[in-house]
């Protein structure tokens, strides 16, 4: 419940950003450069005088962005991919099997940071790598969901009344792993905002003016021990977001269905 | 149990030349001419075309990727762009430091991970439990970046206990170790607690203490084993996610390891360092996967009669 509100808090920040934000995010002012929190910027500003607060509040796009979006994509490819090799078996399901556990033998990271190094940074080609790295999770889950609903009773039963396969995936295969895949990929969001973070600390991801929690956490590196607040403070953010996420999958998964608490 | 394992080691070798071939796939679509880059910019057209040919890199890509996994075979992983230093030599300099600094943090995950999960089951929803879930969630939620630059500030700067970054001492290694493992903790926390109370609910469990044997028995010695498994597959599992934040890790306490290798090359557009530097990674995370899954069907025998 506590997730909830923190999301949908955080989509209102995004939607009405220029709102609420009490400056010009990308404006530089270099006379007031590292200025600490309180007076005139009131979460203090970075290095080129912008102030963070609202650079704070404009992250939240991005971070949103991509969190969502990248999911998205890998929703709709996972399911595609994983229902085709779960319910249809034979060769088709064997090349993508192995196709997906190629792309899983790939660490945490080292699969995004491979496609933003090929296609580019920037935030769309973050959202698209994020996706990449989703996809074939989701694949695998759905897969092993398809297989298990394919044995059920009223699918024989589907068959035996001619249904055709198309008809069995759509109407009865694919409503029964939807709330768990509900809670996944909610889960799944939470990770995607930390690895898009993570892109833009390294300088793979969201590129300047455009602000990004990474992206501030990784320019006030330089001023750690001068300034700290300009590292502290988006780290803070992303922390939020992710915790909210998580707390919407936990609860989600708590009211939806108490046998996946073991993740 | 022979068979699964030969059949587990067959399924790793396609695995491996995909994984090749991917990363070959990916640099190709890297823009810029890694020769052009190699020879500067006043260098002549012939010159171009003369160290292309050399380096066999006007050949279509699947005799390109033929000819690496032949050089591959020979430990070759060409000469890095930038210094034209071997590849393999410069990826042997560093791993070691990663393998230190992600054993490190696996040791540090699995003592607190497993201790505090076996606590907070034994007494659910006690304060211990409620204040070890809360600060889970928190460890799984928090940048591994910002983690380590917070430490920094806090140990190196306010508190001046540990050195700020590189290595030398025991020292060195304990904030970044600390860092990195946070979301393992939290992750494998999670997981015993999870695991310990389903395994206390059994019959067996039940049987043991109506025989009378005390309470510390029956949770390590019976309780205990059989909730091993799952735990056991998430720590293997939290190793792929070591290594990835090592890379992230490495960068900020300027850890000399493979990762912070792999973000320089990044940054000096060293395609081959690249190549090299994410295939060892792959590999390395494939290897320990394999490894993973061996043990699990020495732990549950179930599994290798699949």
């Amino acid at each position: 419940m506590v997730g909830l509100a923190i999301v949908i808090g955080l989509f209102l920040v995004a939607v009405f950003a220029p709102f609420l934000s009490p400056k010009d995010p990308t404006l530089q002012s270099l006379p007031d450069k590292r200025t600490t929190p309180g007076g005139k910027f009131i979460l203090g500003a970075d290095e080129f005088g912008r102030d963070i607060l609202s650079r704070l509040i404009y992250g939240t796009r991005a971070a949103l962005l991509v969190g969502i979006v990248s999911i998205a994509i890998a929703l709709f490819f996972g399911i595609i991919l994983g229902t085709i090799s779960g319910y249809f078996s034979g060769i088709v399901e064997n090349l993508i099997m192995r196709a997906i556990d190629i792309l899983l033998a790939f660490p945490y990271l080292l699969l995004a940071i491979a496609v933003v190094s090929a296609i580019g940074p920037g935030i769309l080609n973050t959202t698209i790598a994020v996706g990449i790295w989703a996809t074939p999770g989701f694949a695998r889950i759905i897969r092993a969901s398809v297989i298990t609903i394919k044995e059920a009773d009223y699918i024989q039963a589907a068959k035996a009344v001619g249904a055709s396969h198309f008809r069995i995936i759509f109407s009865h295969v694919i409503p029964n792993f939807i709330s768990p895949m509900i809670v996944y990929a909610t889960l799944y969001m939470a990770n995607a905002i930390l690895v898009e973070a993570a892109l833009s600390f390294l300088g793979l991801g969201v590129q300047p003016p455009t602000p990004s929690w990474g992206l501030m956490v990784s320019s006030g590196r330089d001023f750690l021990l001068t300034a700290p607040h300009i590292s502290t403070l988006p780290g803070i953010a992303i922390m939020i977001t992710v915790l909210g996420f998580n707390l919407l999958g936990d609860g989600l998964r708590d009211s939806l269905d108490p046998k996946l608490r073991n993740l | 149990m022979i068979n699964f394992i030969i059949k587990r080691l067959l399924l790793t070798i396609p695995t491996i030349f995909g994984v090749i071939f991917i990363v070959m796939l990916t640099i190709e679509l890297v823009p810029g001419d890694p020769v052009e880059l190699m020879l500067g910019e006043h260098a002549t057209k012939e010159a171009v075309e003369d160290v292309r040919a050399a380096l066999g890199l006007d050949k279509p890509l699947l005799t390109r990727y033929l000819m690496y996994l032949k050089n591959l075979t020979k430990g070759d992983m060409g000469r890095s762009i930038r210094e034209n230093r071997l590849v393999s030599k410069e990826i042997s300099d560093v791993w070691p430091a990663t393998l230190k600094l992600t054993m490190a943090a696996m040791i540090i995950a699995i003592l607190v991970g497993v201790t505090s999960g076996i606590f907070s089951a034994i007494k659910p929803n006690s304060y211990f439990d409620g204040t070890n879930r809360i600060i889970s969630l928190f460890g799984l939620s928090m940048p591994v970046f910002w983690v380590g630059l917070v430490m920094i500030v806090v140990f190196a700067y306010w508190l001046r206990l540990l050195p700020i970054g590189g290595t030398g001492s025991f020292k060195h290694i304990v904030l970044p170790a600390v860092t990195l493992s946070l979301p393992s903790i939290a992750m494998i926390s999670r997981m015993t607690r999870s695991s310990l109370l389903e395994v206390l609910k059994e019959d067996y469990v039940r049987t043991a203490r109506a025989k009378g044997v005390s309470e510390k028995v029956v949770i390590l010695k019976h309780a205990l084993k059989n909730a091993l498994i799952p735990i056991v597959t998430m720590s293997g599992l939290q190793l792929g996610q070591l290594m990835g934040g090592a890379i992230l890790t490495e960068t900020v306490f300027a850890w000399p390891g493979l990762g912070r290798l792999m973000v320089r090359a990044i940054f000096a557009r060293d395609y081959i360092l690249l190549q090299g530097t994410v295939l060892v990674f792959a590999l390395a995370f494939v290897l320990i996967n394999l490894i993973v899954d061996i043990s699990y069907s020495f732990l549950d025998p179930r599994v290798s009669y699949k």
